[in-house]
């Protein structure tokens, strides 16, 4: 039994007999619109709570506000929908006090890298332990095609008629800019194997796990990947033992590029690079410092504390 | 009596005045220890058994340039022969290192017109022909009040001993009052020892000798003694401020997470919960902002702790969207708001009472909280144990309003009685009953057990959307006046477990001040000075603002008028375009004109201190009903 941060015990999942299936991960029908890739995003989470047998109530799924937001509502696990672009403090809150609970953060582009941008930049310097998922769908969608960061120049949206003015943000050059930043990873919607692979790495990685996962918008931004999406040659695949592979993916997607993921510079090499949309792990460093583990302290009963508070009273005794 | 050199003085045979209290200052330019000189001896006094209420002056920079009025930075002690509840209204006996900060506080109207004044003359002589200029200018200016000014060759005193009297001439004031003041000198020393324990033991030993320079030029200058009897200790007390009581009571209330921004003048909460909290098992998280800092407490509460976050005004603006979401996801949560004075940046250092509509409605829509307001240091502590219970029995955000008066101001109060029970249970991680709910309201009370991430078969989502019962997102309508009625009345019920507030002094008469928060020791002492006067006046003093206390509305009835005194602004009337309809009100008089249809005026003022007693007898008088006073 550890203790992290002196504010609770780690405590153990009660023993559960029979295998949790992917049914018991389910919560409320998916509202989301038809061919909207938070779909296939939500099947792989599923399906990886599922393979990792995670307990349904040591889980906690924490969003903003906008369309992938809903998320926690479509999962049966412990959920915090809370408000715009805040996703990540209410999770740090949550870790910091509850390292016992595993958490994801679930964010769509306005959230992340245009309200909540603050938070995402710190939230990869503090390096907790948690999963973080940006669904970037490039346009603002709950609220009807408004310009977001990542919308891409030139495309017209209801805020910027005349296509989008300024060149879109790369959240992955931002991530791999950040001190301490220990996972960043990329992969696409309509990729589901290489989506649900890397979800497994980013699951797996000890820190902050950074998932910048493209998909589309059917209703307000579906142009923005087409050309991907019907032509996987744009698509280039990033091979490593210490990356994601996926048996068979090459078969698609012919355009494969070694890169080892602990080569920071080669990392923000491939994040700036044009030519591809490149997919799979670009930085991994486990060996980071984790917030939660520099802050640890040992924990106290009120008893305890009853006797060092009489001490301190001292300190200030006339 | 005007200026007069040290030469003329008498030694023999020092005039021993016995007083009921005196205030006394000390004085500098930033950096040359004047708060520690003031500490130290405040300390003293307390332990001697004197009340006693210090106040920091603080000037706005860290470095202000030397010799300006505006860098005046010092500390301001009020001895009583019984405790002190404020600062009172002017300073008695000043020690100043030059005459601008002398001439600031002169300025300000903090002195007394007959106090007595000991100033550093060294400026008389200065190399510098502007510095003897503005010395003869500022003497000038003084020496036009009734002022005793002594001038004090502290730096030629000091260089006897020290080769740079900016380090030394604290302690050599410290010298000075403890003969004036006749103070017990191996008190003095101990409390040296104990403020530079860190330091090395010549460090000690040449501040005694500071101290003992100081004491012999007074014994052989100085005219007059000094003494305020101190009262015999019959109960163990502790000494400190505000800002340290509340960090203490959150650690007393078993708190384990306080998540902040800094900001003034509330960071000192987070400086002291910094220096202890690990040693009792809790974090200080300095977040990236002040959204954040609420966000991640938020977030604690929901995974079962109750957190804590600490700011002042400008950060209770940037929380307030999460505050909303507090309140309608219904998730414990103690934020303390150390006011100053706003809008905007402000008054960054300085006392104000602004923020109590702002934290009354501190979101957009509909979101009943908790607020509350300690009336004195000592009640700081207290007030986060009351908070913690709060927030966790009703499922509710609980403000704490303090302020600019009590972060900093010291004094000494009983020893808080320590009990277990006061701190949070420890995480209990039950099943989830068959057929319970996220929000199961209990239609009377609107309470609802809170159900905690862990606890097997409770996998639910909280939601800032408006929610059922079962935390589903409200597609039908009647949902939402219900579960606001459920998140209203909680308030109520906890209004109904409160007892009237009691009345200070006659619970009948002609007038009723209402107060709240720092505020109380001045009214009640305005009071009490009022009534020697012959006035019928009696104040209550509110600890709860949301929900109101109960039974206002049958307590004003006894009195012919009702006057809030408070710390924020309002229109006067008679000011230009100033009517009973379109003025603006002090904050606390609009709630209660609000609640209890009562014509409540009110008198404030935001001259970024705290309120005088003097100036308040000033204004009971001036409201008094004709024919009221006896």
């Amino acid at each position: 039994m550890t203790i992290a941060c002196g504010l609770l015990p780690v405590l153990q999942p009660d023993e559960h007999d029979a295998e949790y299936e992917l049914s018991d991960y389910e919560g409320a029908r998916a509202r989301w619109c038809p061919g909207c890739g938070d779909h296939s995003v939500l099947t792989a989470v599923q399906r990886l709570l599922t393979a990792e047998q995670l307990t349904p109530e040591q889980t906690v799924f924490v969003s903003g506000i906008g369309c992938s937001s809903r998320f926690p509502h479509y999962l049966k696990t412990y959920g915090f929908h809370g408000i715009h672009g805040r996703a990540l403090p209410v999770a740090t809150g949550v870790k910091l006090s509850r390292p016992d609970l595993t958490v994801f953060v679930v964010m769509g582009d306005g959230d992340c890298t245009s309200i909540g941008a603050a938070h995402w930049i710190h939230a990869l310097r503090y390096n907790i332990n948690m999963t973080v998922l940006l669904l970037d769908n490039g346009i603002y969608a709950l609220t009807k095609k408004q310009t977001s960061p990542t919308t891409p120049q030139g495309f017209p949206s209801n805020t910027q008629p005349n296509g989008s003015r300024l060149p879109s943000l790369n959240p992955l050059t931002v991530s791999l800019g950040v001190t301490n930043a220990s996972f960043v990873a990329q992969t696409a919607e309509w990729a589901p194997a290489h989506l649900y692979a890397t979800l497994r790495e980013a699951y797996h990685h000890r820190g902050l796990s950074f998932v910048r996962i493209l998909q589309r918008c059917p209703v307000y931004s579906a142009a923005v990947y087409q050309a991907a999406v019907q032509d996987p040659a744009r698509i280039a695949l990033l091979t490593h033992d210490d990356g994601v592979v996926v048996p068979d993916l090459e078969k698609i997607y012919k355009t494969q590029v070694a890169h080892d993921p602990h080569d920071l510079d080669a990392a923000r090499r491939i994040a700036e690079s044009t030519d591809h949309i490149h997919l799979g792990v670009l930085f991994r460093d486990p060996s980071r410092p984790r917030y939660e583990d520099l802050l640890r302290v040992a924990p106290r009963t009120a008893d305890e504390r009853i006797t060092l508070m009489e001490a301190e009273l001292d300190r200030y005794a006339v | 009596m005007t200026a007069t050199t040290s030469a003329t003085i008498v030694p023999t045979k020092p005039r021993v005045r016995r007083l009921p209290e005196h205030t006394l200052e000390i004085v500098s330019d930033s950096g040359e220890g004047a708060q520690k000189c003031g500490q130290i001896f405040g300390a003293v006094c307390a332990k001697m058994g004197n009340g006693v209420w210090t106040v920091e002056i603080i000037p706005a920079e860290i470095q202000p340039p030397p010799r300006i009025p505006e860098g005046a930075s010092g500390f301001r002690i009020r001895i009583g022969e019984r405790p002190v509840t404020n600062w009172g209204d002017s300073t008695n006996l000043v020690v100043a290192f030059n005459e601008q900060v002398l001439l600031a506080r002169h300025r300000l109207e903090a002195l007394a017109p007959d106090a007595v004044l000991l100033v550093e003359d060294k400026w008389a002589s200065d190399e510098d022909a502007d510095i003897r200029a503005a010395w003869e200018a500022g003497m000038a200016e003084l020496s036009g009040q009734h002022y005793r000014i002594i001038p004090v060759p502290m730096e030629v005193e000091c260089l006897t001993l020290v080769d740079n009297p900016r380090k030394g001439k604290n302690m050599f004031a410290l010298g000075m009052l403890a003969c004036i003041y006749t103070s017990d000198m191996a008190r003095i020393k101990e409390q040296i020892a104990e403020t530079f324990r860190k330091k090395s033991e010549q460090v000690y030993e040449q501040n005694v000798a500071l101290l003992m320079l100081g004491y012999a030029w007074a014994e052989a200058h100085i005219d007059f003694r000094i003494e305020v009897p101190p009262a015999p200790v019959t109960e163990p007390l502790i000494v400190m401020n505000g800002n340290e009581a509340l960090g203490l009571g959150a650690v007393a209330a078993g708190m384990e997470l306080c998540a902040m921004y800094p900001i003034t003048p509330a960071t000192s909460v987070s400086h002291y919960l910094s220096e202890v909290f690990e040693r009792f098992g809790g974090v200080v998280h300095q977040a990236e902002d002040e959204i954040a800092a609420v966000g991640v407490a938020i977030g604690a509460s929901y995974a079962g702790k109750v957190a804590l976050t600490v700011t002042s005004g400008p950060g209770l603006a940037l929380k307030t969207e999460f505050l909303g979401l507090a309140v309608m996801t219904e998730m414990p949560l103690v934020l303390i708001d150390v006011q100053r004075g706003g809008p905007s940046t402000g008054l960054p250092t300085k006392v104000e009472q602004s923020d109590l509509l702002a934290a009354m409605y501190a979101s957009p829509g509909d979101s009943p909280h908790v607020v509350l307001a300690p009336a004195t240091i000592e009640e700081c502590f207290h007030v986060m144990i009351t908070a913690r219970r709060i927030a966790e029995a009703f499922r509710t955000v609980v403000m704490v309003l303090s302020d600019a008066n009590l972060a900093t101001g010291v004094t000494p109060f009983p020893r808080p009685k320590l009990d277990a029970r006061w701190q949070a249970a420890p995480l209990d991680l039950p099943p989830v009953a068959a057929g319970q709910h996220a929000y199961d309201w209990n239609e009377e009370t609107g309470l609802s057990p809170r159900i905690i991430p862990g606890q097997p078969g409770g996998a639910y989502t909280v939601t800032g959307l408006s929610h059922d019962n079962r935390s589903k997102v409200a597609y039908s309508s009647g949902v939402h006046q219900h579960s606001s009625a459920m998140r209203s009345r909680k308030l109520a019920v906890l209004q109904n477990m409160l007892t009237p507030p009691p009345v200070y002094g006659d619970d009948q008469g002609d007038l009723l001040l209402v107060g709240w928060g720092s505020t109380k020791g001045a009214i009640e002492e305005a009071v009490d000075r009022a009534k020697r006067e012959g006035m019928r006046v009696s104040s209550v003093h509110l600890r709860f603002l949301s929900p109101l206390e109960p039974g206002l509305k049958a307590i004003f009835a006894k009195f012919k008028k009702v006057c809030t005194v408070e710390i924020n602004y309002s229109d006067e009337l008679g000011d230009p375009f100033i009517t009973e309809e379109n003025r603006r009100r002090g904050q606390l008089s609009w709630l209660l004109r609000a609640t209890t249809l009562v014509d409540v005026d009110c008198w404030t003022r935001v001259p970024g201190e705290p309120l005088r007693p003097g100036s308040i007898v000033d204004a009971i008088r001036e409201r008094m009903p004709r024919g009221g006073a006896a």
